[in-house]
């Protein structure tokens, strides 16, 4: 038994202590009357709104024309042909449009303002760490090769990669994106007219967004044609059919990948397909069985955020994230240094 | 008479010594789950069996989060059916877990990691990549 004993401490407050207004800060005199939120620091190329409590992509343009198109063919509906419908046929088709109306744009909005399933970068001394078990090369004046790692999951070789981003081997299924500068679980897409990555917290909510879109389209051009044969009129009919058709190409092609347990993602590049020639290269991920793969891809538990964006971060020590104006850690930052120094002594020498 | 020292006052007199990461193991898939190879930095400092029973225990946590069974079915459903506003009320089964979680790591460092001068970091601070344990110098050897 030692003669020292450790007292038991909380150890939450060690990583992210609570406010203490009467300790002497050293930072800049900004950071002493407010403590920051995690997301005022976030490393990605994402706006977040509400004090941290909505994230979107930062670029969002076209979530404004779906949500234009979606209130705008609606609205039409509502005003131009519910009366006449309601007064000819039955009140439950303004009823149950409005009931998809909300669908949509509930489903649509969670969409683009959820989390996708960031995965927050490896700090300093995790990414330190991993370099040390796969660096054996000692100090390298180049960007250092791709780096893999080949792991078996249910007897399926899978190959990790290494993301120079964020400083870690992506775990499976997941892919960085280039617009958001982040690396996405269970990455699907990046969807412009969500505004949004599409990946494994709002797969359910774009999949319910697609479907319900569907359901709502088909329904007004349905209404639509059964106004226009009662009537014998045209003008709006001709909108609302044109904006019907595109809506049940995307739902028929996620439900195909909901069944399959298949992301957009890996569904492009054929990660799983038996045209590549290899024997037994099935998708280990999927239950091989379509009620399971759709049971637990729509309904399965919720997972958490990961990036805590409305944490509180530590007065006395900023995580040293790791931005996209500063990739390189700081051992790999001096070789470059170096080697820009080389670089312009061999142009000085060059030239004069 | 015994001298006893928070860790908070250990940190200013003896540096962290150095940390270690236990990384995720992904043989089962992409459910949350750690290795339980016992990792040699470690060796002189805690018992091969208390380590691999604190990481099983949070392995079997996490599948109890991600358990697939009616309860979560059932949630997926009524969140699917009130055009997901109940996850603006309602806290979901993985945070429930989650808490349960962050109450065994403080659990654990208060009772056998802190004597043993090191701490466990929640998985979830690492966004669930890693868990990290923090060694600290061992000051009966000063």
């Amino acid at each position: 038994m030692k003669n020292c004993e450790y007292q038991q401490i909380d150890p939450r407050t060690l990583t992210t202590p609570t406010a203490t207004p009467t300790s002497t800060l050293p930072l800049a005199s900004k950071n002493v009357q407010r403590q920051r939120r995690r997301w005022e620091v976030f490393p990605g190329r994402n706006r977040f709104f509400c004090d941290g409590r909505i994230i979107v992509a930062r670029q969002n343009g076209v979530l404004p024309l779906t949500l234009g198109l979606i209130f705008i063919t609606s609205g039409l509906f509502f005003i131009f042909d519910c009366p006449f419908l309601v007064a000819h046929l039955t009140v439950c088709i303004p009823v149950i449009a409005g009931v998809l109306f909300v669908f949509v744009v509930f489903s649509l909005l969670h969409t683009s303002f959820t989390d996708p399933g960031i995965l927050p970068r490896a700090l300093p001394d995790e990414a330190a760490d991993i370099e040390r078990q796969i660096d054996n090369s000692g100090s390298s004046t180049y960007r250092p090769p791709p780096r893999t790692k080949e792991i078996l999951i249910n007897d399926q070789v899978v190959k990790l990669k290494y993301c120079f981003t964020c400083k870690m081997f992506r775990p499976p299924r997941t892919s960085h994106c280039s617009l958001c500068d982040n690396c996405v679980e269970r990455f699907d897409h990046h969807c412009p007219w969500v505004g949004n990555c599409v990946g494994k917290r709002n797969y359910r909510f774009f999949y319910t967004f697609i479907v319900s879109l569907s359901f709502l389209t088909s329904f007004i051009f349905g209404c639509v044609i059964t106004h226009l044969t009662l009537r014998a009129q045209g003008g709006n009919g001709i909108l609302n059919a044109v904006q019907q058709s595109p809506a049940r190409y995307p739902s028929c092609f996620h439900t195909y990948l909901v069944a399959s347990n298949l992301t957009t993602n890996e569904d492009i590049k054929g990660s799983w397909s038996s045209k590549r020639g290899v024997e037994d290269y099935k998708n280990p991920y999927s239950y091989n069985n379509i009620f399971t793969n759709c049971c637990v891809v729509l309904c399965g538990p919720m997972p958490p955020s990961l990036i805590d964006r409305r944490g509180f971060l530590p007065p006395e020590d900023i995580p040293p994230i790791i931005t996209t104006e500063q990739e390189l850690p700081p051992f790999l930052a001096k070789n470059d240094t170096n080697m820009e120094e080389t670089c312009q002594d061999f142009a000085v020498s060059c030239t004069g | 008479m015994a001298e006893t020292h928070s860790l908070q006052d250990l940190r200013q007199q003896a540096a962290i010594a150095s940390k270690v990461f236990i990384q995720r193991d992904y043989t089962s898939g992409t459910i949350c789950k750690f290795q339980t190879k016992f990792p040699s930095e470690l060796e002189t400092r805690i018992d091969k069996q208390q380590f691999e029973e604190t990481i099983q225990t949070l392995n079997n946590l996490y599948a109890e989060a991600e358990k697939l069974g009616g309860k979560s079915y059932l949630e997926g459903c009524l969140a699917c059916l009130t055009a997901y506003t109940i996850f603006l009320c309602m806290e979901t089964h993985y945070e429930k877990v989650l808490k349960k979680i962050t109450k065994y790591i403080q659990e654990q460092n208060e009772k056998v990691y802190a004597p043993l001068g090191l701490l466990l970091t929640d998985p979830i601070e690492r966004g669930l990549r890693v868990v990290e344990i923090t060694i600290y110098e061992d000051r009966s050897s000063r």
